[in-house]
Formats: C-alpha cells, sequence, structure tokens
C-alpha cells in the first residue's frame, strides 16, 4: 500500500497539484463572495423592514436546510437555462457555493453583531451619535472580533465542501482523485493521498486561525 | 424659581404584563440635583431611562427644554446630546482610547474640529485625575477609571443635564468615593443631575430633592431632610429603616 501511494504520488502529483490549485481558487472566490453578499443578507435580516426580514428568512433557511449536493445540483440545472449568456459548469457550480456560503456568513455576521454589549448601542445612543455612526465607529468594529474567526471557520467549512463539486467534475482536488483512480485502477491509495492533502490544509488554516485569534483577543 | 428643564406628565411603561411605571408627574429644574431611591424593582431606572428615551413610554409625556420629546416624528439625538447618561455597567467603548472615547460624539454630531475636542477632552481628563491616561485602552482602566471616563464623556457634549444610573452599583468599595466626589463637584458646579442611587449618604448631602420610588410611583419627594428625617410614608419608613 504504502509503495502505491508513493508510486502514485510521483507519477501523478500535477494532477494533485492542480486539484489543490482549483480547491484552494474555489474556497477563496466562494468566502470572498459569500462575505459580501452575506453582509447584504445580514442587513437585510436585521432591517425593520418585515418584508426584507421575512425574504431572507427564508432565504436562509432553505439554504441552510436543503443539502448542499441538492443546490449545486440545482444550479448546474437551472442556471444555464435561465441565463442569457453562456455559462461554464464551473461557473455555475461557483455561484451555488457563493449563495450556499452566504447564508452561512450573514449568519456569522448577524450573530458577531448582536453579541456586541447591548450597553454599547445605549452608551452611543445616550451622546445622540446616529445610528449609522453607531454602527460604523462603535459597533462593526467589536464585532468584526467576532465575525473574523468565524469567517475563518467558514473557510475551512468551504475548502472540505467544495469537494462535493467533483460530482460534476470540475476540476478541485476530489476531481484529481476521480482522474487518478481511472488512469491506476487504484482508488484506495489515491483517496489517501487526497485525505492527507485535504488534512494538512485544514489543519495549517486551523493552526493560522489560531494565531490570528490570539492577535485579535490581544488587541481587546 | 429656575427655569424648568425636564417635565414629565402621567409617565406609563410596561414591560410585557408587568406594569413598571404607572403615572410619574415629576418637574426637574436647572441647576437642580435630584436622588431617586427606593427598593429594587420600584421602576427607579426604567424611570431614568426613559427621561432620555432609552426606555420608550408606553403612555405620558415628556418635555424637555422646551420641546415635548415624546412627540412623533422628532429627532431624538439632537435632544439626547444635550442629556448626559452614566450606567451602571460604565459602557466605555473598548476599541477606542480614553482620548477617542471622549471625542467621538463631539467630533462626530457636533462637528468640532479634533483639535478643539481633544484640548477640551484633556480639561475635563485633569479634572478628574486621568490626564496621563488619555492614550490608553479601556481595558487597562480600574472600574473606578472607567466611571470616571463615562462621566468625562458625557460632560463633553456639554449637556443641560447628567442622567446618572447607579454609578457606583457595579464598583469595588474602595473606587466608589472617587466617583462620587467627581458627581460631588458637578452637583456644585451648577450641573442639573438625575441619579438613581442606594448612596444613602451621598443622596442626602448632595441631593436639593429625594424622590423615593417604590411599586411603579413616586410614593413620596421632599428635601433630604424632610425624606431622611421625617418620612410620612409607611413604605419610605420601612425602606429607610432597612438601609440606613
Amino acid at each position: 500500500m504504502i509503495y502505491d501511494i508513493a508510486a502514485i504520488w510521483q507519477k501523478y502529483s500535477y494532477v494533485f497539484v492542480e486539484g489543490i490549485k482549483w480547491t484552494l481558487i474555489l474556497t477563496v472566490i466562494t468566502v470572498f463572495f459569500g462575505t459580501i453578499l452575506g453582509v447584504f443578507i445580514a442587513m437585510a435580516k436585521m432591517s425593520k423592514n418585515k418584508l426584507l426580514n421575512g425574504i431572507t428568512f427564508v432565504y436562509i433557511e432553505i439554504i441552510r436546510g436543503a443539502p448542499m449536493l441538492l443546490q449545486l445540483y440545482f444550479f448546474w440545472l437551472w442556471l444555464p437555462k435561465a441565463m442569457p449568456f453562456e455559462m461554464s459548469e464551473r461557473d455555475c457550480i461557483l455561484v451555488a457555493l457563493i449563495i450556499n456560503s452566504s447564508a452561512y456568513i450573514a449568519e456569522i455576521i448577524r450573530a458577531g453583531i448582536q453579541a456586541v454589549d447591548k450597553g454599547q448601542t445605549e452608551a452611543a445612543k445616550s451622546l445622540g451619535i446616529r445610528d449609522s455612526y453607531m454602527m460604523r465607529y462603535v459597533i462593526l468594529p467589536q464585532a468584526v472580533k467576532n465575525i473574523l474567526p468565524a469567517i475563518g471557520n467558514q473557510f475551512i467549512f468551504m475548502l472540505k465542501n467544495t469537494s462535493l463539486a467533483s460530482t460534476f467534475f470540475i476540476g478541485e482536488l476530489m476531481t484529481s482523485w476521480r482522474t487518478v483512480q481511472t488512469a491506476t485502477y487504484k482508488p484506495i491509495p489515491a483517496l489517501i493521498i487526497v485525505g492527507i492533502i485535504y488534512v494538512l490544509m485544514t489543519w495549517t488554516l486551523t493552526l493560522a486561525l489560531g494565531v490570528f485569534e490570539r492577535r485579535l483577543a490581544e488587541s481587546d | 424659581m429656575t427655569d424648568v428643564l425636564i417635565k414629565v406628565e402621567n409617565l406609563q411603561k410596561n414591560f410585557g404584563k408587568l406594569q413598571v411605571l404607572k403615572g410619574i408627574d415629576q418637574t426637574i429644574h436647572s441647576g437642580e440635583v435630584i436622588s431617586v431611591i427606593g427598593p429594587s424593582g420600584s421602576g427607579k431606572s426604567t424611570f431614568l431611562r426613559c427621561l432620555n428615551l432609552l426606555e420608550t413610554p408606553d403612555c405620558g409625556k415628556i418635555w424637555f427644554d422646551g420641546q415635548e420629546i415624546t412627540e412623533k416624528g422628532i429627532n431624538i439625538d439632537l435632544h439626547r446630546q444635550k442629556m448626559g447618561m452614566v450606567f451602571q455597567h460604565f459602557n466605555v467603548f473598548p476599541n477606542m482610547t480614553v482620548l477617542q472615547n471622549i471625542t467621538l460624539a463631539p467630533i462626530l454630531e457636533k462637528k468640532v474640529p479634533k483639535a478643539e475636542a481633544e484640548q477640551k477632552a484633556m480639561q475635563l481628563l485633569e479634572s478628574v485625575g486621568m490626564a496621563d491616561k488619555r492614550y490608553e485602552y479601556p481595558r487597562k482602566l480600574s472600574g473606578g477609571q472607567k466611571q470616571r471616563l463615562a462621566i468625562v464623556r458625557a460632560l463633553a457634549m456639554e449637556p443641560k443635564v447628567i442622567l446618572f444610573d447607579e454609578p457606583t452599583s457595579a464598583l469595588d468599595p474602595e473606587m466608589v468615593k472617587g466617583v462620587l466626589n467627581v458627581i460631588k463637584d458637578l452637583a456644585k458646579s451648577g450641573m442639573t443631575i438625575v441619579i438613581v442611587t442606594h448612596e444613602m449618604g451621598f443622596a442626602r448631602e448632595v441631593s436639593d430633592r429625594v424622590l423615593f420610588m417604590v411599586d411603579g410611583i413616586i410614593a413620596e419627594e421632599g428635601t433630604p431632610q424632610q425624606l431622611f428625617d421625617n418620612p410620612v410614608n409607611e413604605r419610605t419608613k420601612e425602606f429607610l429603616s432597612q438601609v440606613l
């Protein structure tokens, strides 16, 4: 087995490297745009407008309630028909991933803002500071310390979840496994290689996140 | 009689089914120092928090500085700028230095130039013995220092009244005196003050008038001498016998 693993790695490392590259690209794009979209969804959910509240409630509950694989299938099937321009399979999957993570990140942002002590809001109000300034200067700078570590966790979560995109053969790390096992007829050693790579990536990110969190805590 | 600064008429407030304030009528004049005392749950803090609309009254009207602030569509921020408030748990901004805590509201809302705001803040800090702490973050301050910062932060807006909500209740015993001294100095300087407090000695010493609240009403009010030495109401007598 160890011989197989070494041999496969030696011969097909470029396939795995390509997979790592696409896994990271998909994750970074997903979390980046998911965060931007998530900010607006969180704002809508916290607004006083009942209609916006209702829409965002349904949006978040559907996305968090339905399996991710189902969502990938849905956008993969539906987007090419619905859009007036050409969309590659990878683009469709990317949109699905972004929408999926936007719902989770919206909840992270909302929770992070609401976790800021209520006394802070009251103090700002008692000074006559208007709501927009209060958000910008008092609440958000404190909320960011709750939000950033949680988005880091979301990044790790998405890094693993992009593997579902291999169903559509779009080139991330799990797709690399499918490529290699087809070429070698040795699925288990290839799977172990991919598993080790995933664990190394998430482990590195967890360590980095830990250092980052400690820095944040120190500046508190 | 001096000018009326705050007038409250039939103020009522419910939290769910619980009626916390059952109709408060009160007139506060400029320069008055008023202590609000009473057992916990009597509605003291809620009354204070209604005065700057941190709690929205369910019924009744409040006038501040000649303007009805309970009127619909009013910009309450403008009025709050003239009513300082100091909280039990300080509520200083942990993400800002001492100086930034003080200058934030004047710079943002009163458009005071930064240099001027900082100069004013330094004067205020000196008056409470904290000038050397100007670049510190609140996490490095003691409870007493945080509360003095909170008082200075309120003063920087040059308010016409300061509302104190149990300002020493969360402090370690050795910190209480320093904070009370700052409030005493303020009272002497002619600032209008409404303070909810459990410090009876302090209330007796600095107040022009003491309000005794129980079960959502003002059961008795008068000068400190009247209220502490010759209480009329049975509930007042009972309360004072327990706390004095």
